[in-house]
């Protein structure tokens, strides 16, 4: 998120007099609270739980901790392609966190993206979507960060190439893609509807992988309709195709089911969305994951599915095909069947299925390469596993398999090569 | 009469059709999922399989029979980044403690015969080099025998101590190596076991590791470790992270 918060704590260091008189400031605020009676405690332990179901919801766990480490405390590598960015502490540290932000400084982060002495934040956080959320969300949200145990920790500063390391480049970014605003609803939709918009666009920020970026990083505006995530080799499919992750033909139930558990009849959560549903969406009330589901499968269709034909297949492709048919009927027919249907909810149909067939093959290419399981979730705590088969087969023979499964049972997309599978491998995420 | 032969081919295409879906019903249901562990683990077992493995397979070490509390701990080291490889990492990123643990049980609970030792002969000196420091280790140095954590037999020490035998020597040489040079994260984590290891030499570090995969495997794990290296190694027990 901030080189500049790490930026202030630092400069703090540097100036004892104005820390002091923030001490004394905060200290004379606590004081004016020490009476504090039972009511208010119990206001403010229900506050506190409203901003931990918030925070869940924004995932700040998911960027603000780094792997294995304090909870909040950030330090968590973020690349991308302008460079790493270091997640920032927002543990109530006061030298090294935010322990010294008031509720307005954390309004002015998330809502314009600005840090606590004004400088601009860079938008890896994500502040061109959480601008959605309202006052009262974020002040809760706040409310429960400065809750959370104190870490000390100081990250190392952002690792940005020239020149996107500049800041005075950021102001030129933002007027051109910054739009910032509280979500207004759409008085011609339900509740529900509304409910679900805000938090997919706001807290969500779905649209912080489900998009395609330009140049520059900043993705096309209220859209979901798919991309490469940055600094990762996943595709993040779109949400407004029905050749992708559209949800239009899906029922609200099965959505819910995806959302909460990370597997459907016909679908599996992997990678970072895998990620995602352990650490957010599997927190979210029955409510939520409905005006969510409902929001997700009104959203219109971006490129509606178009007839065509495809030519008879050239004698080579077939036997390039039937390789792949081979190593599938040696590695993958346990599991996924001889007609590819899979066990729904345990090992997931291949026939038909959308990951398979996208136009982009990475994510496929992906699954095969490292395998992986679900996200253990409270309705699917055991979920059944795929082997990672780079560990036994070549890259050729991924590339065989893949075209196989993508051309079998119905199923119809461009072949694979050895190429492509070495692209897709890409980076550790 | 040609009414009646469209009648018969009429049936014969509903017969036909009939028996196509039984079939696919068929084999929907073929796809028969067990709710076993072991059918769980399937992810796990192609490569830390039943069979000996050699050649390019040589790395993958023998999970089963390992004790629970080690197998339990490298779990979730691989999944928060303490001890890095890949795949490992990739595989395990979204599981919880509670379903690391059941899988942990599982394969120390597995009770499987070793496969004979490797075929290694050492020389002389680096058979007594390994010995020495297996069993004796240099005092002057402060190394620590090998049997003083990992038990007389070598065959680990209750709760966390892994068994060195029935491992593979491109696998112990690739671990000693991780620990000594801190090329798998493992050295850059204060623990016992890192500063043994950056002590010793390369030479040091591939005669033991030949000597051990050169030894048959058998006997029990050790109770519990002396009071001296209990307190040399008590990070072995607070470096496990965050519970999930």
């Amino acid at each position: 998120m901030t080189q500049t918060m790490i930026i202030i704590a630092r400069e703090w260091k540097n100036d004892f007099l104005f820390l002091g008189y923030m001490l004394t400031l905060l200290l004379a605020a606590n004081t004016g609270v020490v009476n504090a009676s039972p009511e208010n405690a119990a206001l403010s332990e229900q506050r506190r739980a409203q901003g931990e179901y918030l925070a869940r919801v924004g995932n700040c766990l998911g960027c603000h901790t780094a792997k294995g480490g304090q909870p909040f405390a950030g330090g968590y590598r973020l690349s991308t392609s302008f460079g790493t960015f270091i997640t920032p502490n927002i543990t109530p540290d006061k030298e090294t966190g935010i322990g010294l932000w008031s509720e307005e400084d954390f309004w002015k982060a998330m809502h314009e993206g600005k840090s606590r002495d004004g400088k601009l934040l860079y938008p890896a956080f994500p502040y061109t979507e959480y601008t959605k959320v309202t006052r009262e969300d974020a002040n809760l949200i706040f409310a429960y960060l400065q809750s959370v145990p104190a870490v000390s920790q100081s990250n190392p500063p952002h690792e940005i190439r020239f020149p996107y390391n500049s800041r005075p480049l950021l102001y030129l970014w933002r007027t051109l893609f910054f739009k910032q605003g509280i979500y207004e609803p759409d008085q011609s939709k339900s509740d529900e509807w509304n409910r679900g918009a805000y938090l997919v666009q706001g807290l969500g920020h779905c649209n912080a992988c489900h998009t395609a970026r330009n140049v520059l990083g900043a993705s096309q505006e209220d859209s979901t309709g798919g991309g490469q995530i940055m600094g990762s080799s996943w595709h993040a499919p779109s949400l407004t195709s029905r050749q992708e992750a559209g949800s239009m033909d899906w029922a609200i139930e099965e959505i819910i089911e995806l959302l909460s558990s990370g597997v459907s009849q016909r679908a599996v959560t992997s990678g970072p969305m895998g990620t995602v549903v352990r650490q957010s969406l599997q927190y979210l009330s029955q409510d939520d994951l409905r005006a969510m589901a409902i929001y997700l499968k009104s959203l219109p269709e971006s490129n509606a599915l178009s007839e065509v034909s495809y030519p008879e297949m050239p004698e080579n492709v077939r036997k390039y095909l039937a390789q792949g048919e081979k190593l599938y009927e040696k590695y993958c027919q346990n599991c996924h069947g001889i007609s590819g249907r899979g066990a729904p909810g345990i090992y997931p149909a291949l026939a038909g299925n959308r990951s398979v067939t996208m136009t982009i093959p990475t994510n496929v290419i992906r699954s095969v390469l490292n395998g992986g399981y679900p996200p253990t979730t409270a309705a699917n705590p055991r979920p059944y596993g795929m082997p990672p088969f780079q560990q036994i087969i070549r890259d050729e023979e991924v590339a065989q398999v893949v075209s196989f499964i993508r051309n079998a049972w119905g199923n119809r997309g461009s072949l694979v090569s050895a190429i492509n599978v070495g692209q897709s491998r890409g980076s550790n995420h | 009469m040609i009414y009646k032969n469209n009648d018969m081919k009429h049936s014969i295409l509903i017969i036909l059709l009939f028996f196509t879906s039984l079939a696919d019903a068929v084999e929907v249901l073929s796809v028969n999922v067990p709710d076993t562990l072991a059918e769980r683990v399937k992810a796990c077992t192609i490569c830390h399989g039943v069979e000996d493995r050699h050649n390019r397979d040589a790395y993958y070490p023998r999970i089963a029979g390992k004790l629970e509390g080690y197998l339990f701990n490298q779990l979730r080291h691989f999944r928060d980044g303490r001890r890095y490889y890949q795949p490992m990492a990739i595989l395990l990123e979204n599981m919880s403690d509670q379903y690391l643990l059941e899988m942990a049980q599982y394969f120390a609970a597995l009770d499987l015969p070793y496969p004979p030792p490797e075929p290694i002969t050492l020389q002389p000196l680096e058979e007594n080099l390994a010995e020495k420091l297996v069993y004796s280790g240099d005092l002057k140095r402060n190394i620590p025998a090998c049997s003083a954590c990992h038990g007389k037999n070598l065959m680990g020490t209750v709760p966390f101590v892994p068994g060195l035998l029935g491992l593979h020597s491109a696998y112990l040489t690739a671990q000693l190596g991780g620990w000594h040079s801190g090329g798998l994260i493992r050295g850059k984590i204060a623990n016992c076991m890192a500063d043994i290891a950056k002590q010793l030499t390369y030479e040091e570090i591939n005669a033991v590791a030949k000597w051990l995969a050169a030894q048959p495997a058998s006997g029990k794990p050790a109770n519990q470790l002396s009071p001296e290296m209990a307190q040399r190694c008590a990070s072995i027990v607070s470096e496990n992270g965050e519970v999930r």
